[in-house]
């Protein structure tokens, strides 16, 4: 056992206090899949509403949702690869997958933000019609989750570098890998039902 | 802190309605004092403030106080989430007020339908103030939600099985999973609606395609089972005052429980009923009615047991149970106009009337305040260390109860004469007389109000005769009594063993209450903090900020907000540790001052049955 692994294991209380915080997550992860289903639900009833505007074919390319599709799914999987590292407490390995996971998690918004602004210059924006609105709340909602992810992720890098894992850190980091592969079950949902519909 | 607010916010949500009651009652062929717009105004804050403001904060308070008490445990489970709950729902009151001064309030109802509520027919801050109060605090309420759950799941004491739950914690355990799986949609519905309002998108606009539809369903899918939330603890309070005052063992407790959860997952299936006349198919309407209906049977179970319990028991007429009683009348009245209502051809013709009102306020006002009255009277000892003048208290009960019908019965027959709701001039001479007796039925529950402000101040003039030495005023049942009044920070210095229901009448019954300890541990408390603080604050000049939308100054706080998540984040020090020596201080002037306090405060009552026996194996 190295020392960083010492400053992993925990008492019986701690272990208590972790536990409720994941369950705690947990439950609000399921509070956030209620909002994604509400939006979802919203976007079908609203997909057929283009008001004569452009339609799903008309505005989505399925190159570019595949490449958003990739990028996303590495990123979980390379956040995978980094808990695996965090349980053999290898700090430079779990420091080198965060920020693969982040750099993956970043090549994704730059993806779908590029997306939203050629929508929006050609005048195929949330404010055209009602089907766009509920598009790009949808969307966009997802997006937003995913920078925050990203934030978070950049904060535990910071935790993991100046604190070490100690037990607190993983802690956090296990609720971070929730959260992201969370993220990325919304994407595939989100691929599913507005892409694949949309085009084929 | 959270009652406080809560009895803040319910003085003005009163003067509101006191407004609308006089103005109608005089406007008969006029103008009355209040010009349409402002009337408008009123009515939107009174039921926002009402419902958000008032019954929210007041469950949550109560929820805070006891919750934790009854299941032997130190805190809930998050303590600084809570502060962040409380301070956000804090930061929802304050925009709501604001708007007071600067700016005016919504004008389209607490619902806030569009396309009123839409930027084309409704311009300016007013419906704005009303969506930011009501996202930020939604997202505390969320949080709560989940906090309390969690607490009940795994901070339970050695012993505390989930069916040996009293039942206030039972309600709270089903009301906290409406909480986190309802609040969802009103924010979705809300935040829709303000991207409607802010960026001009179209989900509920009149034309490129918007559905305002679709704002009614998510706005009652959160809608219905928000009545349940409100409801159910005040259930839970009246379940614990029923058995504590007739001095039984709660009548019926499996079935109960089972009450609960019935109701919690039916209040998901009835959201329709709230608008059958939309149009939809005879089918979807007769789903919605039956399924309105079925929810009126676990209630009726409900209202079964606490009879049986009061059957044979020894009644005592505390103020708690004076309001019990209330309600149960009362109630039963309220659940009949409402199945009545349940029935699609019946709420076509009683669609939007003040029938309508009548029903509704005859469900919350004795469901939901008498139970929270009840347990403000029943559990402020445990808060404050001493009780509430209880002449005062049958005073305010009788007034609310008097005024409640005076009040509310003559809406009924409005209703029935098809008087529409939110009326602010009219011009049937046969409405007047009804709505003068409505005005005086509200003038009576203002003077309830009256009492409850008296009781307060004359209880706390004569507290030094009203101590609670013992912790244990009512000759109680649960755990929370088992702590001294006001209870440690610590709550329990042990944490007890649980070997049965009613715990801490067991414990009592078996010998085995105020046990001193051979010693004592040390104990890990939260440190105080105030970045719950600054996010509420935050949270508050954000809201403000979307309203005006002065962009750079929500910017700002959202940053603060993240920096201060951020330094909570990365502080993995956040408890200190209470040193056995103090605990055993505390915990001996407690010992001293129960050698000097009665065995059981209850003896002295005429009504008393005597001493804690052990109960018959059920």
């Amino acid at each position: 056992m190295t020392a960083a692994a010492d400053a992993m294991t925990v008492t019986p209380q701690d272990a208590q206090k972790y536990e409720e915080k994941e369950f705690g997550f947990w439950l609000y992860l399921m509070s956030d899949a209620i909002i994604f289903a509400c939006l979802f639900a919203t976007y079908l009833v609203m997909v057929g509403n283009a008001a004569g505007g452009p339609t799903g074919k008309d505005v989505f390319s399925l190159e570019r949702a595949a490449a958003e599709t990739a990028l996303l799914l590495f990123s979980s999987t390379t956040f995978g690869v980094a808990a695996v590292a965090l349980s053999q407490a290898d700090r430079p390995k779990v420091l080198l997958w965060l920020a693969v996971t982040f750099a993956l998690g970043a090549g994704f918004i730059v993806l779908e933000f590029g997306e939203f602004a050629g929508m929006i210059a050609e005048g195929a924006g949330p404010d055209r019609s009602g089907f766009l609105s509920a598009f790009f709340t949808l969307v966009g909602t997802h997006g937003l989750h995913v920078s925050v992810g990203l934030l978070w992720i950049l904060v535990m890098m910071g935790q993991v570098l100046f604190k070490g894992l100690t037990a607190p850190v993983a802690s956090r980091v296990m609720r971070l890998g929730l959260f992201w592969h969370f993220l990325d079950i919304i994407w595939v949902v989100i691929f599913s039902v507005v892409y694949l519909p949309g085009l084929l | 802190m959270y009652v406080m607010v809560a009895l803040v916010m319910l003085m003005r949500g009163f003067i509101d309605a006191a407004m609308m009651r006089s103005q109608q009652a005089i406007a008969y062929n006029n103008e009355g004092y209040l010009p349409p717009g402002h009337f408008d105004q009123i009515f939107s804050s009174h039921g926002t403030i009402m419902i958000f403001f008032m019954a929210m904060p007041f469950l949550s308070g109560l929820i805070n106080l006891i919750m934790p008490q009854q299941i032997g445990s130190r805190d809930v489970a998050f303590p600084f989430m809570n502060s962040i709950s409380l301070w956000l729902t804090t930061a929802g009151a304050g925009l709501v007020l604001i708007s007071l001064v600067i700016g005016k309030f919504s004008t389209a109802g607490w619902t806030g339908y569009p396309p009123y509520s839409g930027s084309q027919y409704t311009p300016g801050v007013g419906v704005d103030y009303w969506l930011w109060a009501v996202l930020i605090s939604g997202i505390g309420s969320t949080m709560s939600g989940i906090n309390f759950l969690v607490t009940i799941v795994k901070c339970r004491a050695p012993g505390m099985t989930m069916f040996r739950l009293p039942l206030f914690t039972w309600t709270v355990f089903v009301t906290s999973i409406l909480m986190i799986f309802a609040f969802p949609a009103l924010t979705v519905a809300c935040g829709a609606l303000m991207l409607d309002r802010t960026l001009g998108f179209h989900f509920f606009t009149n034309e490129a395609g918007g559905n305002m539809m679709n704002y009614i369903n998510l706005f009652w899918l959160w809608g219905h089972p928000e009545v349940y939330i409100l409801i159910l603890p005040a259930f839970g309070v009246f379940s614990e005052v029923v058995a504590v005052f007739s001095q039984k063992r709660l009548f019926g407790y499996i079935s109960l429980v089972l009450a609960t959860m019935a109701i919690g997952i039916l209040s998901f299936t009835v959201w329709l009923h709230r608008f059958f006349t939309m149009g939809s198919s005879a089918r979807v309407n007769s789903f919605f009615g039956t399924m309105t209906t079925i929810i009126a049977v676990p209630t009726g179970v409900k209202v079964f047991d606490w009879l049986l319990t009061m059957y044979r028991g020894r009644i005592i007429f505390k103020p708690p149970m004076l309001y019990t009683l209330g309600f149960l009348v009362t109630f039963v009245i309220g659940g009949l106009s409402g199945v009545l209502l349940a029935l699609p051809p019946i709420d076509y013709l009683m669609h939007n009337t003040t029938f309508l009102i009548a029903h509704f306020h005859n469900m919350i006002i004795p469901g939901v305040l008498f139970g929270y009255l009840a347990g403000y009277m029943f559990w402020f000892p445990k808060a404050f260390g001493f009780k509430l003048n209880e002449w005062w208290g049958a005073a305010s009960f009788w007034c609310w109860i008097i005024g409640f019908y005076l009040a509310f019965m003559p809406l009924y027959v409005l209703g029935l004469l098809g008087m529409p709701r939110r009326m602010e001039h009219y011009e049937i001479a046969a409405w007047q007389p009804h709505l003068i007796v409505a005005a005086i039925g509200a003038f009576i529950i203002f003077l309830g109000i009256v009492c409850l402000g008296v009781q307060l101040a004359v209880s706390i003039r004569d507290r030094n005769k009203a101590l609670d030495l013992t912790g244990d005023p009512w000759n109680g049942r649960s755990l929370e009594w088992a702590t001294s009044s006001p209870a440690a920070p610590y709550n329990f210095a042990v944490v007890p063993q649980v070997q049965s229901i009613d715990a801490w009448w067991d414990m009592k019954a078996r010998g085995v209450a105020y046990q001193r300890p051979a010693e004592y541990e040390d104990i890990a408390i939260p440190k105080n903090t105030f970045i719950g603080a600054v996010i509420g604050g935050a949270g508050f000049v954000f809201g403000f900020a979307m309203v005006w939308y002065i962009w750079w100054l929500a910017i700002l706080c959202l940053a603060v907000i993240f920096v201060a998540i951020v330094i909570r984040a990365s502080d993995d020090d956040t408890d200190y540790v209470m040193p056995a020596s103090e605990v055993k201080k505390i915990e001996d002037a407690r010992f001293a001052q129960l050698a000097k306090a009665p065995k059981n405060e209850m003896a002295d009552d005429p009504g008393f049955a005597g001493q804690p026996m052990p109960e018959p194996s059920t």
